[in-house]
């Protein structure tokens, strides 16, 4: 059985970028064991000589010229929440020089 | 009008028995008398559609229809981005984003005249098997409201199944349209990967995800697929292969066809009543000169497994666009960037949606990668594998959709792998990018139940020959729902 301490939920939360409350932790540690315990029927079957397959079939992928074909347009700035001079806003990241 | 499949709809307003702009206000009125039961639409385009439809009339009148589905309403799934309309994906994340573009999906039947009617309920971004994970509210089965619709297409499927829209879209990442499909009682076809554009589809687990429609029949599958499918260049992974006319094969003799049954489908884990099912269908199929074939896929056992590996790590991946910085929700007075980010996403995304991403975040991250995700990749291999020996031996394999009928709202909630496992016998298409369909095959206690075809790369065609051939000797896909 695969078990997560509150300091390996709290490191995918920080890698996942994605704040997860105290009151959850519990819930995740038995969510997230479940989920690994039934994937790891898989480590019962010997796949050293399987190559990986990371897609359905093996497709071409399709590449156009890298030409502009839509301009980018003032659509993409409005649907953004806080913009500025064609600029998205986020809290200030470099700091002050301290003195 | 309403009890209609898109044949005979086509058939009315040829005739002139009806107009667009009165079918169209038909199942308008449909959605404003059931739909508050069964919260199938997300958003009713009540104003949009009747001039919709009002131009179709008029192309009608002036001989300049644009294509065969001129003048039918459809509604598209949530996940489908519509230029100017709300695209929420069922959740809180995306419930003020208004897409600045049509998916090809919505541009294609746009172009052929079809009635955009609004936009579907869904499990939030795709992820889940009841549509109980939406931030709109469960959806509701129409056959009995206490059940699920099944998911994450759970909307689209209810919607169709209640007669509020003639047809719908689903988008299918390990059994999205066809489990729906089966719970609903009405036909659904998840093409090879590949085969419809991904364009402004929005993104779960990109190298499963695959859109595809909902109807009544599988002529009606037959008649949409012809508008949704084909190579689309803003789609580097769509398939360029040229796209048949998917109506021309439906009448075809099916003598000699040879139906592989996989001894792993019809395990202690089916439900007796849904076994029984298939032996009578297995019956129809015989009558009409089919072969039965026994077949095994091995590694189907592994299907899910693999799946929860291989799609919340897609599913981490491409969820990480979310920040609140371009789009979609932002939280209150972020203090610094990272409290942006973790914040906006924390308060944004639901439950499972979150809980897929720390898994996917763990079997991506360092150290792990090979004891989960490369491991998976490998057995996704195998189970590719399995299917390619079995299609050098037969047409098609039959099975059912689900293990079960429609469960109770909030029956499987606590129970994540109980809930994971009703996709027992569709994930595996998905992981080797197979097309496979579901259609009506009875009912058990009161609940539709579905038989699932799945067929060899690209053949749609075939695969709604055999579901049309069932559905001329059968009427399960007539029957309607009590919602009233």
């Amino acid at each position: 059985m695969s078990t997560f301490s509150d300091a390996d939920i709290k490191k995918i939360a920080d890698l996942a970028k994605l704040l997860i409350k105290d009151d959850d932790f519990p819930l995740y540690q038995k969510n997230l064991s479940s989920i690994l315990d039934l994937v790891q029927e898989m480590d019962l079957v010997d796949t050293s000589q399987i190559s990986a397959m990371a897609h359905p079939f093996a497709l071409k992928q399709s590449l156009r010229p890298d030409e502009v074909t839509e301009p980018s347009s003032d659509e993409l700035l409005k649907i953004a929440p806080a913009t500025e001079a064609d600029l998205f806003l986020v809290p200030k990241v470099i700091e002050k020089e301290k003195a | 009008m309403i009890n209609h499949t898109i044949a005979e709809l086509i058939d009315g307003l040829k005739a002139k028995k009806f107009t667009s702009e009165e079918l169209t206000q038909a199942y308008l009125d449909r959605i404003a008398k059931l739909d508050p039961k069964i919260n199938s639409f997300i958003t009713v385009l009540s104003e949009q559609a009747l001039n919709a439809a009002k131009a179709s009339d008029k192309r009608r009148q002036q001989q300049t229809l644009l294509s065969p589905l001129d003048g039918i309403p459809i509604a598209q799934k949530d996940n489908f981005c519509t230029l100017d309309i709300k695209t929420s994906c069922g959740s809180k994340m995306l419930d003020n984003f208004i897409a600045p573009y049509d998916a090809t999906t919505v541009t294609r039947f746009n172009q052929a005249g079809m009635i955009l009617l609004g936009k579907t309920n869904m499990d939030e971004f795709a992820m889940g098997s009841s549509n109980e994970n939406s931030y709109y509210g469960p959806v509701r089965n129409p056959w009995n409201l206490d059940c699920v619709p099944g998911g994450s297409s759970g909307g689209s499927a209810a919607a169709v199944a209640a007669r509020l829209t003639p047809a719908s879209t689903g988008t299918d990442t390990g059994g999205s349209i066809r489990q729906p499909a089966a719970l609903c009682g009405i036909s659904g076809i998840k093409p090879t990967y590949g085969r419809v554009s991904r364009y402004g589809m929005v993104a779960f687990a990109s190298s499963l995800d695959q859109g595809g429609p909902f109807a009544v029949t599988a002529e009606d599958l037959a008649l949409l697929l012809n508008i949704m499918a084909g190579f689309d260049e803003k789609d580097s992974t769509s398939a360029p292969q040229a796209v048949p006319d998917y109506t021309s094969d439906l009448n075809k003799d099916i003598k000699g066809l040879r139906i592989g049954l996989p001894k792993e489908y019809f395990n202690e884990g089916l439900d007796k009543n849904i076994a029984a099912a298939i032996e009578e269908t297995i019956k129809v199929y015989e009558t009409l000169g089919a072969k039965m074939v026994s077949i095994e896929l091995p590694n189907s056992h592994l299907s899910v497994p693999a799946y929860y590996v291989v799609a919340p790590a897609e599913c981490s991946s491409n969820l990480a666009r979310y920040d609140g910085v371009r789009y979609g929700y932002r939280c209150e007075k972020p203090v610094d960037l990272n409290d942006l980010y973790s914040r906006s996403r924390g308060e944004g995304f639901g439950p499972e949606v979150k809980r897929r991403i720390m898994i996917g975040t763990y079997v991506l991250s360092s150290g792990y990668y090979d004891a989960y995700y490369l491991k998976a990749q490998k057995i996704r291999h195998l189970i590719s594998e399995d299917f390619r020996k079995a299609f050098a031996n037969v047409d098609v394999i039959l099975g059912p959709t689900t293990p079960t009928p429609a469960f109770k709202i909030g029956e499987k909630v606590g129970n994540l792998i109980s809930m994971y496992l009703s996709d027992i016998y569709t994930v595996a298409a998905n992981l080797a990018g197979l097309p496979g369909m579901s259609i009506p095959m009875g009912f058990v206690d009161q609940l539709p139940i579905g038989l699932q075809l799945i067929g060899n790369y690209f053949s749609e065609a075939q695969l709604l020959n055999i579901g049309h051939q069932y559905q001329q000797h059968t009427t399960w896909h007539r029957q309607l729902p009590p919602v009233n």
